[in-house]
């Protein structure tokens, strides 16, 4: 376990708590996009250290709790 | 539903219509022999039990065809004493197998339920049986009682969950068992055992128990006896539909699906076979030499499912049979995650359509669509089934398809459902 930056995120959303309410697609478009009723489509593909910032505030802001971000062990 | 067995595979059907019509206790050790089980923790006797069951290849006939051994392990390396959860919801509407196997051979489930506890150090025993299916309880508190007058075993209760289609889910039960609350939660790790009480919750169908129940008796070796390697054994189908002898059969794993169908004698042609259940997938008659197992089925884009298989004549139509399917399951969701509560209905809105010759070729786009949305997106699997429902209707009934949108139903979509469908109110306590 020497190799630094092996731990990735991806974002998780919880259906059973998400309203909807779409912050998080508005945050970040580059994960998130909503289907026709309004839920968000979360690509569950490890976040870039470009977006791991937006991704955490997507996650904070959002008003259900629903959006998580999650650990992965990577293999970069 | 008249009850029979298929040739030379009655193992877990021996009492009913063909055998003797007791489900008692001494009828019951007469066929299948005593079993010793002991009443406390015994690392020999559960060294060579877990040998045989690991061996024997059993998997789960619950619909998730989980190895059952590798149930028991993961609640065991949680290290403390499970509650042993038997599964008898049968909340597909077209399954009927739990329900003939607790009415003809309640002991062998609770035999079953009995070995598994004595396996993995668990004190108590919950039958769960659906709150609309009285005699199955009945059955099952009869049989317990006989079991107390013989003495020993481990405390069994029954309790009546809501007889809806989701309650039957692992997490649905569990969290009904918690709080009373009988709807599915996401688990986003499916290798921690859910909890009851602070204990782990070793939870298998009826069916499997019974498998259990016979496996310890006779041994691996007979169970795989029949079947194939890779899926050995017998399992329970109920067939139903367009067919003359409709019934629960017991059937060796990897007969051909055409076998099957042939042995219930169709009224007509075929135009497909419903397998697995209403989340399960239409499978084309052209396909039908398939082996009825996992992994021949899944080929085959089909499922084993709970053993379902409904057979539709030409002389119906499959796209409105898979639009009544949809709405039920439409209704049946608990009501949490938005893909399912809107997904679903606006699903059953396309099918209707198509159905009644009013949907064009960019409704069947928009329904395809609507699959692709819905797919994988709630907290339980019961979307994601009425999607891979509604894919196999557009491929095998795709002539049909052809027809109804070029703005002409079928001469089949007026013709009544061969489909069951609960009485609706029957039991609507617990979930939302
Ligand atoms: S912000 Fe939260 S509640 Fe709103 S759509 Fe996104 S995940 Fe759902
Ligand atoms: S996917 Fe549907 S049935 Fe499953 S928990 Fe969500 S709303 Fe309920």
């Amino acid at each position: 376990m020497s190799r630094a930056a092996t731990v990735q995120v991806r974002l998780r959303v919880d259906p059973v708590a998400c309203d909807a309410f779409g912050f998080c697609a508005e945050l970040l478009p580059e994960r998130v996009t909503l289907d026709e009723w309004g839920y968000p489509i979360v690509d569950g593909r490890p976040v870039g250290p470009h977006l791991v910032d937006l991704a955490a505030r997507a996650a904070a802001e959002c008003p259900r709790r629903a959006l998580h971000l999650e650990r992965v062990a990577g293999t970069a | 539903m008249t009850t029979a067995t298929l040739d030379r595979t009655e193992r877990l059907l021996r009492t009913g219509p063909d055998g003797p019509a007791d489900p008692g206790l001494s009828t019951h050790l007469a066929l299948h022999g005593p079993l010793a089980v002991p009443r406390r923790d015994d690392r020999d006797w559960s060294h060579a039990v877990w040998r045989e069951m690991a061996a024997s290849g059993l998997t789960g006939r619950g619909g998730g065809g989980f190895p059952a051994a590798a149930k028991w392990d993961a609640v065991t390396r949680s290290g403390r004493r499970p509650l042993v959860v038997v599964n008898a919801m049968e909340g597909e509407p077209a399954s009927a197998k739990d329900r003939a196997l607790l009415a003809w051979s309640p002991h062998l489930v609770l035999d079953g339920a009995e070995v598994v506890a004595a396996l993995s150090g668990a004190r108590e025993i919950v039958v769960c049986v659906a709150d609309d299916r009285d005699s199955s309880a009945r059955v099952v508190e009869r049989a317990l009682a006989e079991r107390a007058r013989a003495g020993g075993g481990r405390p069994v209760s029954v309790v009546r969950p809501p007889a809806r289609y989701v309650t039957g889910e692992e997490s649905a039960l569990v969290s009904w068992l918690t709080r009373g609350d009988a709807r599915p939660a996401l688990r986003v790790d499916k290798s921690v055992p859910l909890q009851v009480r602070r204990r782990p919750v070793l939870l298998h169908n009826a069916e499997t128990l019974a498998q259990v129940a016979l496996i310890v008796r006779h041994g691996a070796a007979w169970f795989r006896e029949l079947g194939t390697s890779e899926a050995p054994g017998s399992t329970l189908v109920t067939v139903s539909g367009a067919v003359r002898t409709p019934g629960v059969f017991e059937v060796e794993l990897g007969t051909p699906v055409a076998e099957l169908v042939a042995r219930v004698d169709p009224t007509g042609p075929v135009a497909g076979i419903l397998l697995g259940g209403y989340g399960g997938a239409w499978l084309d008659p052209a396909h039908a030499s398939v082996a009825y197992a996992p992994g021949p089925l899944a080929a085959a884009g089909a499922t084993l499912g709970v053993g379902i298989v409904v057979v539709l004549a030409t002389s119906s139509c499959g796209i409105a049979e898979t639009a009544r399917i949809a709405r039920y399951m439409a209704g049946e969701s608990a009501g949490q995650c938005g893909p399912c509560v809107f997904g679903l209905p606006a699903m059953a809105d396309d099918l209707e359509l198509l159905a009644a010759g009013r949907g064009d070729p960019a409704v069947v786009g928009r329904l395809e669509q609507r699959c692709d949305a819905v797919m994988g997106r709630g907290a339980c699997r019961h979307p994601d089934g009425v999607v891979r429902l509604v894919r196999s209707a557009l491929t095998v009934f795709a002539d049909d398809l052809r027809v109804h949108t070029a703005g002409h139903p079928c001469t089949g979509h007026a013709a009544p459902t061969v489909l069951r469908f609960p009485v609706a109110g029957a039991s609507r306590a617990g979930a939302a």
